[in-house]
């Protein structure tokens, strides 16, 4: 546990450093996790490093799989826009189910026709 | 003093940080009565109660984060931590990587760009538009692409968390009526729109929706902090 959090938070220095002089184009964290999957395909197979990636793959799971617990604070700070959701909630509402539906449908459609023209096959 | 003890522990983080866990803790509990159910979303549950008890005890929104935020720390950590499931499902990435890669630039392009578009059409100010653009992605990237467009990251949240729940609701009914039967690209349309929470709809329905739910929340994290320099 505490070598898992201990590497997920170095790297997360690291990418944090890193975004720094990138002038914060892409955030410090996601930075720091593609760095973590380029990281374990280069040294998957290394002995060695075993213990620590199997305790880093521990640790993750068990954050991941409470992860819906991590966005209640911030999404309790919808307190301090009571006056915007008043105001505006429905357009707010509007924009976040137009294009959420738009989105889906332009993913799912745009994966589908890729995979007939690539000759893969549908899993149905 | 009974009121005394109550200032006391209103304004001492241990309150706060053990009420938010507790409050958790039954809302998956109530969300688990009824598993398939999208509107019983324990993150949507946790959110309106403690707002509730907030707003009617009238404790200032700082003084319930200064809590929170050992619970709001981990977010980081935790997008670090989605480059383990991107790792493991490395394989499935490389078989299906052109249909995969062409409905990420796809579905990031509209998930910001009708953002931004319909924001400006219903004339919201700049920074409310800086703070909903980047509402696909999972909470810790959505709130720091947020920040850096000068948006507030507590509207992002909310409003993050509200797309994650939309698109949950909307997926099944919404794919079954276009007859799409390929749960691969149905989890990967959930998981691009509606980050995490999606994903979690995604594990629900099917495990290889979930699979592709979750590839598409890490990648989407890292284009749309990319592309939203397009749009804004």
């Amino acid at each position: 546990m505490l070598v898992g959090i201990t590497i997920l938070l170095v790297f997360q220095l690291i990418g944090e450093v890193t975004a720094y002089f990138l002038g914060g184009l892409v955030p410090g964290p996601v930075i720091g996790m593609a760095m973590v999957a380029v990281l374990l395909v280069l040294t998957g197979g290394m002995k060695v490093l075993e213990p620590a990636h199997r305790q880093t793959v521990d640790t993750s799971k068990a954050i991941l799989a409470n992860l819906g617990i991590l966005f209640v604070p911030a999404g309790v700070g919808i307190i301090q826009h009571m006056d915007l959701i008043r105001d505006r909630g429905l357009a707010l509402l509007a924009i976040v189910l137009l294009s959420t539906v738009a989105t889906l449908a332009v993913t799912v459609w745009v994966f589908i026709l890729v995979k007939r023209l690539s000759g893969g096959h549908g899993n149905d | 003093m009974t009121d005394g003890l109550w200032v006391y522990l209103a304004t001492s983080p241990l309150l706060w940080l053990a009420g938010t866990l507790a409050v958790w803790l039954a809302a998956t509990n109530i969300a688990a009565l009824s598993p398939g159910n999208a509107l019983l979303n324990p993150i949507m549950l946790s959110i309106f109660a403690i707002a509730v008890v907030l707003v009617v005890t009238g404790v200032e929104y700082g003084t319930y984060f200064e809590g929170a935020q050992f619970i709001h720390f981990l977010l980081g950590p935790a997008t670090v931590a989605l480059g383990i499931p991107l790792y493991e499902k490395l394989s499935l990435v490389r078989s299906n990587l052109l249909p995969l890669l062409a409905a990420l630039v796809a579905g990031s392009l509209t998930a910001v760009g009708a953002t931004v578009y319909l924001a400006r059409l219903f004339g919201f100010t700049p920074d409310v538009v800086a703070s909903l653009a980047p509402k696909s992605t999972t909470a810790a990237v959505a709130m720091a692409v947020s920040s850096g467009l000068h948006g507030d990251p507590a509207l992002t949240a909310a409003v993050v968390v509200l797309t994650g729940i939309c698109g949950a609701i909307v997926v099944t009914p919404m794919m079954n009526a276009m007859r799409i039967k390929d749960y691969s690209a149905r989890g990967f349309a959930v998981g691009l729109a509606s980050h995490g929470i999606g994903t979690a709809r995604a594990y629900s329905v099917d495990p290889v929706a979930g699979l592709f739910s979750g590839i598409a929340m890490g990648l989407n994290a890292v284009l749309t902090s990319l592309i939203v320099h397009l749009f804004l």
